[in-house]
């Protein structure tokens, strides 16, 4: 689906990402860890086509970004971005419905077809209640999972996903995880960033670490996410442990210096 | 539950026929009252020696110049409006101006130097246009990397400049011009009117800027909605733009050269707008249009019957109704963000 060749990724001069070498294939869960500022975003939105590679190129299905038209880019690979600022009074069902733009862009109003699938959209985020609300009165959590619900809409084989689970509920992190696995078996690829170590586990099949100094690992989740790497990877001691049939990973303590003394004689 | 759009589109399409009806009715108000009445059996006649082409009688001529200056004013109007719609979605502020570029620091700046010379009408109208285009391509030149980057919105610091300077230059022409030319110069940067009549131009520009618009209505729905990730959906963001700028920028720049700098109307119409027909802008973009050209047919009536024979320039009453308005709105932005 993707694959990045010598991918490098710059920011003010910075080098974030260097000679990324990375496939994607369909039926794929990724997650992308890293440290803040190691350039998560700026990889998903180079994938994207949003913005062009500082080196190196990006092929999604076969083809460079660079060479796709808009419009079939937009059927090809839907975009979260990590924060929305809504300036007009739209309504629910209108911002998941401008998800269908890239299927006719030539039709002045949207079909049957194209309430059906915002509609689908909208029940399986648990959001279809809210549909003739104004967005700029929801909650952030409820505003995410609109923004979510547009992404299904838009009905694309690859999603791209910053920070999907920001300001959702415990129960929606897991079922938003949950809802991409499912899509994933059924053939389409996610790569999504996010910084709970433990939803990614359980939800990824693959990861991608970003040190912010360049290096990168990537590969099958049970060899990338090793307590080893994702410590070197977070600047934080980080400990893997076995919780039935399940691995949960916590930050260690400090080595010192942090943990304020009073904490650290409850310990 | 079904959210299916059949009756909301339906109550739509009567809102449109609705607006379309008071513009209608707004023309026939300002054919009929004046100071001199015109008589409502004569209008049959009237209408139909103007349709031939030769007005004849009284009731005639006087249908004639008040129609064409009715027309003058919806045309200006809904070009007014129209290009509010498009500015504020090009900056994604619901309270953004056509007049924030400065164009109408720019024809001011024109037509005052033409008045200040004592040029004919027409050298007037001209200057107001060479001032607003010329200052609409200076900023699209400073604005065009701007406009194509992916950044959030247009910057308006140059525009800010632009403007000072414009306001310098028209206080110093102020300043210089003679007694007898200064009242037709205030008049006019207040937005006057009176003396226009049927012009072709500014209709054909409105009806051309009217079609490009509802051609790319979904589009700035999407660029309205995102600022970012309008691309994620393959909008051109860069191109769209451009073309809000260049479209919005030529009719205030239409709008200015008919009726001097009137104020209020880009701002306000589109906003009510959008509190009653909502943000699309499949539907807010004839809404607007509709609204703004009858409104300012309404209020150029208005400006010049209020106190007859006594004329108003109509700057005078948009302000006054768009002031209040405007504070209404602003707090009701703030109710609802709180």
């Amino acid at each position: 689906m993707i694959s990045t060749q010598d991918l490098t990724l710059r920011v003010d001069g910075r080098v974030l990402v260097e000679r990324l070498d990375w496939r994607v294939n369909a039926g794929e869960s990724w997650c992308v860890i890293g440290p803040n500022g190691a350039g998560k975003s700026t990889l998903l939105r180079t994938v994207a086509g949003l913005r062009a590679p500082d080196g190196g190129a990006v092929a999604l299905a076969g083809k460079p970004v660079a060479d796709w038209s808009l419009p079939a880019l937009a059927r090809e690979r839907a975009y979260l971005a990590q924060s929305r600022g809504d300036a007009f009074a739209y309504r629910v069902i209108e911002t998941v419905l401008m998800a269908r733009h890239p299927y006719h862009a030539d039709r002045y109003w949207e079909g049957s077809d194209d309430h059906a699938a915002a509609e689908a959209a909208l029940r399986t985020l648990d959001v279809l209640h809210l549909a003739e609300r104004d967005v700029r009165t929801l909650s952030g959590g409820e505003r995410q999972r609109v923004a979510i619900a547009a992404l299904l809409a838009q009905d694309t084989p690859l999603l791209l996903l910053d920070e999907p689970a920001n300001a959702l509920d415990l129960a929606h992190q897991v079922a938003v995880t949950e809802l991409m696995s499912g899509l994933c078996r059924a053939g389409r690829a996610v790569v999504s960033v996010g910084h709970d170590l433990n939803l990614a586990w359980s939800g990824a099949t693959h990861a991608l670490l970003l040190n912010g100094d360049g290096s990168w690992h990537a590969g099958v989740t049970r060899d990338v996410m090793r307590p080893d790497l994702l410590s070197a990877c977070l600047g934080h001691p980080i400990v893997a442990l076995a919780h039935g049939a399940r691995i949960v990973f916590l930050p260690d303590a400090p080595a010192s210096g942090i943990v304020p003394s009073p904490l650290r004689s409850i310990q | 539950m079904s959210v299916l759009p059949a009756a909301s589109r339906s109550r739509q399409r009567a809102a449109l026929a609705l607006l379309l009806a008071c513009a209608l009715l707004a023309f026939a108000a300002a054919g009929l009252a004046g100071s001199v009445p015109v008589p409502f059996s004569d209008v049959p006649h009237a209408l139909a020696s103007l349709a031939a082409g030769e007005p004849d009688g009284m009731s005639a001529t006087l249908l004639d110049v008040r129609l064409g200056r009715a027309s003058s004013a919806f045309v200006t109007g809904a070009a007014l409006a129209l290009a509010g719609v498009m500015m504020q979605a090009l900056v994604r502020n619901p309270l953004a101006d056509p007049y924030v570029l400065g164009v109408s620091a720019g024809a001011a700046v024109g037509a005052l130097a033409a008045l200040l010379f004592g040029a004919a009408l027409w050298m007037v109208d001209l200057g107001a246009l060479a001032g607003a285009v010329g200052i609409s391509l200076l900023l699209y030149g400073l604005a065009r990397r701007d406009l194509g980057g992916g950044r959030g919105s247009a910057r308006t610091g140059e525009s800010g400049v632009l403007l000072l300077t414009g306001v310098v230059l028209v206080t110093l022409m102020l300043s210089l011009a003679p007694e007898s030319r200064l009242r037709g110069m205030v008049f006019w940067m207040i937005g006057d009117l009176a003396g226009s009549s049927w012009r072709l131009l500014p209709w054909l520009v409105l009806g051309a800027a009217v079609l490009l618009a509802l051609r790319r209505a979904r589009a700035m729905n999407v660029m309205a909605l995102h600022a970012d990730a309008a691309a994620a959906l393959g909008i051109d963001v860069a191109f769209e733009r451009r073309f809000l700028f260049l479209c919005s920028g030529l009719l205030t720049a239409c709008a200015v050269s008919t009726g001097g700098s009137i104020g209020f109307v880009g701002l306000v119409v589109p906003h009510a707008c959008r509190y009653a027909f909502g943000p699309d802008h499949r539907i807010l973009l004839p809404a607007a249009t509709l609204a703004g050209g009858g409104f300012l047919v309404l209020a150029d009536t208005l400006a010049r019957t209020v106190l007859a024979p006594q004329q108003l320039p109509v700057g005078v009453l948009t302000a006054l109704i768009g002031v209040p308005v405007f504070l209404f709105q602003l707090h009701q932005l703030h109710v609802r963000r709180r």
